[in-house]
């Protein structure tokens, strides 16, 4: 049994050190961070995953309680950080706001997620 | 339309109809995500494998005890549509024989995909397993007659509750319920009960509080820990006395990284019929669609 068990772990360790692959972009952090509250409002919001997006498919929007965009609609994703992903903002009041993001890692994975950060009470 | 943009069209709707089809390649629901459970049933359609899953099972009430080495295989036809299929090699210890081993009986499943609703965060899927008698050893307890167990699996996550319940968001439940139906009423004047199966498993996701509720500094491995406890049980509903449930509680912990995650829980008999004392099972689990995104992780209908 020990054989076995030793020949089928073996084999599997194997097979995932033998792949070079990408897998499902996960968030890995952000700024402002998730959850958080910041005393001065931020004037860019920056997400990292843990694998590289796909440009042409991935995107962050922010929205106010009201659900009102308070986002520049310019996503992007810098050059030289392919696991980065930016949204500039508006001014913002004191509030609570909403980010919301769907990526695409270049293995065509698609995940999403949503955090709220608070402006003005850190 | 120039032949160029047509092209540059119809490359991206092959990429936007590839991605949308990864959704479902392990458990996605929404930001939701689910790892595969060591007891209960998956409700999802995916490209994965056991590979191995070692468990030791608790004395039985006759003081025998099982040592299994599994194998289960998931793998997508179409982005809906799956199939199963998975076997043990297994060791039988009771006092005062010598030990025997072999296969137990071979296992396959077709499941279909029924919903997944990203923002409730839930899934629904119906299959249908079939445990084929006569492909085992009947030493260790493989019939010798085929069972057929329609089930029905779901999954639920709670991060669409408000904001204002943040520590109850990370919570999720998956849970099966099916039946058992042998294709031979005895075995050598032994009955063969119809069974309803019943179970769930309830997790609590380090990933989620990181990714949607609050980044508390948790970092790998700790930010990709989902202890969760799974419960299991079995009844006849027929041919035998009811009270004859078989059933297991299951504590532990699921680590899940990019291409693999690793279980491993505790096994508790739920009653007296089931056994005494305890047993534990680990599981190491490869993620296909991760590890080869562009060949035999996707669905075999994306083959060519």
């Amino acid at each position: 049994m020990h054989k076995i068990l030793m020949a089928l772990t073996a084999g599997a360790a194997a097979l995932v050190a033998a792949v070079g692959a990408q897998a499902h972009a996960f968030l890995d952090h952000a700024s402002p961070a998730v959850g958080s509250s910041v005393p001065a409002a931020p004037t860019i919001v920056t997400l990292w995953f843990t694998q590289d997006l796909e440009p042409a498919f991935s995107t962050v929007t922010v929205t106010n309680e009201a659900g009102q965009r308070v986002d520049l609609g310019n996503a992007r994703i810098p050059p030289g950080s392919p696991t980065e992903l930016q949204i500039g903002l508006k001014p913002l009041p004191p509030g609570t706001y909403l980010v919301s993001w769907h990526v695409v890692s270049v293995d065509t994975h698609p995940t999403e997620g949503t955090f709220t950060f608070e402006v003005g009470s850190g | 339309m120039s032949p160029t943009r047509l092209g540059a069209v119809v490359v991206a709707a092959v990429t936007l109809v590839s991605a949308s089809s990864g959704a479902l390649a392990h458990g996605f629901a929404g930001e939701r995500f689910f790892p595969a459970t060591i007891l209960t049933d998956d409700p999802f359609v995916a490209d994965e494998i056991s590979l191995p899953q070692v468990s030791l099972q608790p004395p039985a009430p006759d003081a025998s005890q099982l040592t299994n080495i599994e194998i289960d295989l998931s793998k997508r036809i179409t982005p809906n549509l799956g199939f199963t299929i998975g076997d043990e090699w297994q060791r039988l210890r009771a006092p005062g024989v010598p030990s025997v081993g072999g296969l137990g009986p071979l296992r396959t499943g077709a499941q279909y995909q029924l919903f997944v609703d990203g923002p409730r965060q839930a899934l629904g899927l119906l299959g249908l397993n079939v445990t084929w008698g006569h492909t085992g050893r009947a030493a260790v307890g493989a019939p010798d007659f085929t069972t057929l167990s329609p089930t029905f699996d779901f999954g639920k996550g709670f991060g669409d509750l408000p904001r204002s319940l943040p520590w109850l968001r990370p919570f999720a439940i998956t849970g099966n319920l099916g039946f058992d139906f042998p294709t031979q009423a005895t075995t050598a004047r032994v009955p063969n009960p119809n069974n309803v199966n019943y179970g769930f498993a309830f997790e609590y996701s380090f990933p989620y509080i990181e990714c949607c509720v609050k980044d508390i500094g948790l970092r790998p491995p700790f930010s990709q820990l989902i202890p969760l406890v799974e419960v299991s049980f079995t009844t006849p509903i027929n041919r035998v006395p009811a009270n004859q449930t078989f059933g297991t509680i299951q504590p532990g912990v699921i680590w899940a990284g990019p291409y693999f995650q690793i279980g491993a829980e505790a096994i508790i008999p739920a009653n007296r019929f089931t056994g005494r004392g305890y047993g534990g099972v680990v599981q190491l689990h490869l993620y296909l669609d991760d590890l080869f995104p562009r060949s035999i992780g996707r669905p075999i209908s994306e083959w060519w």
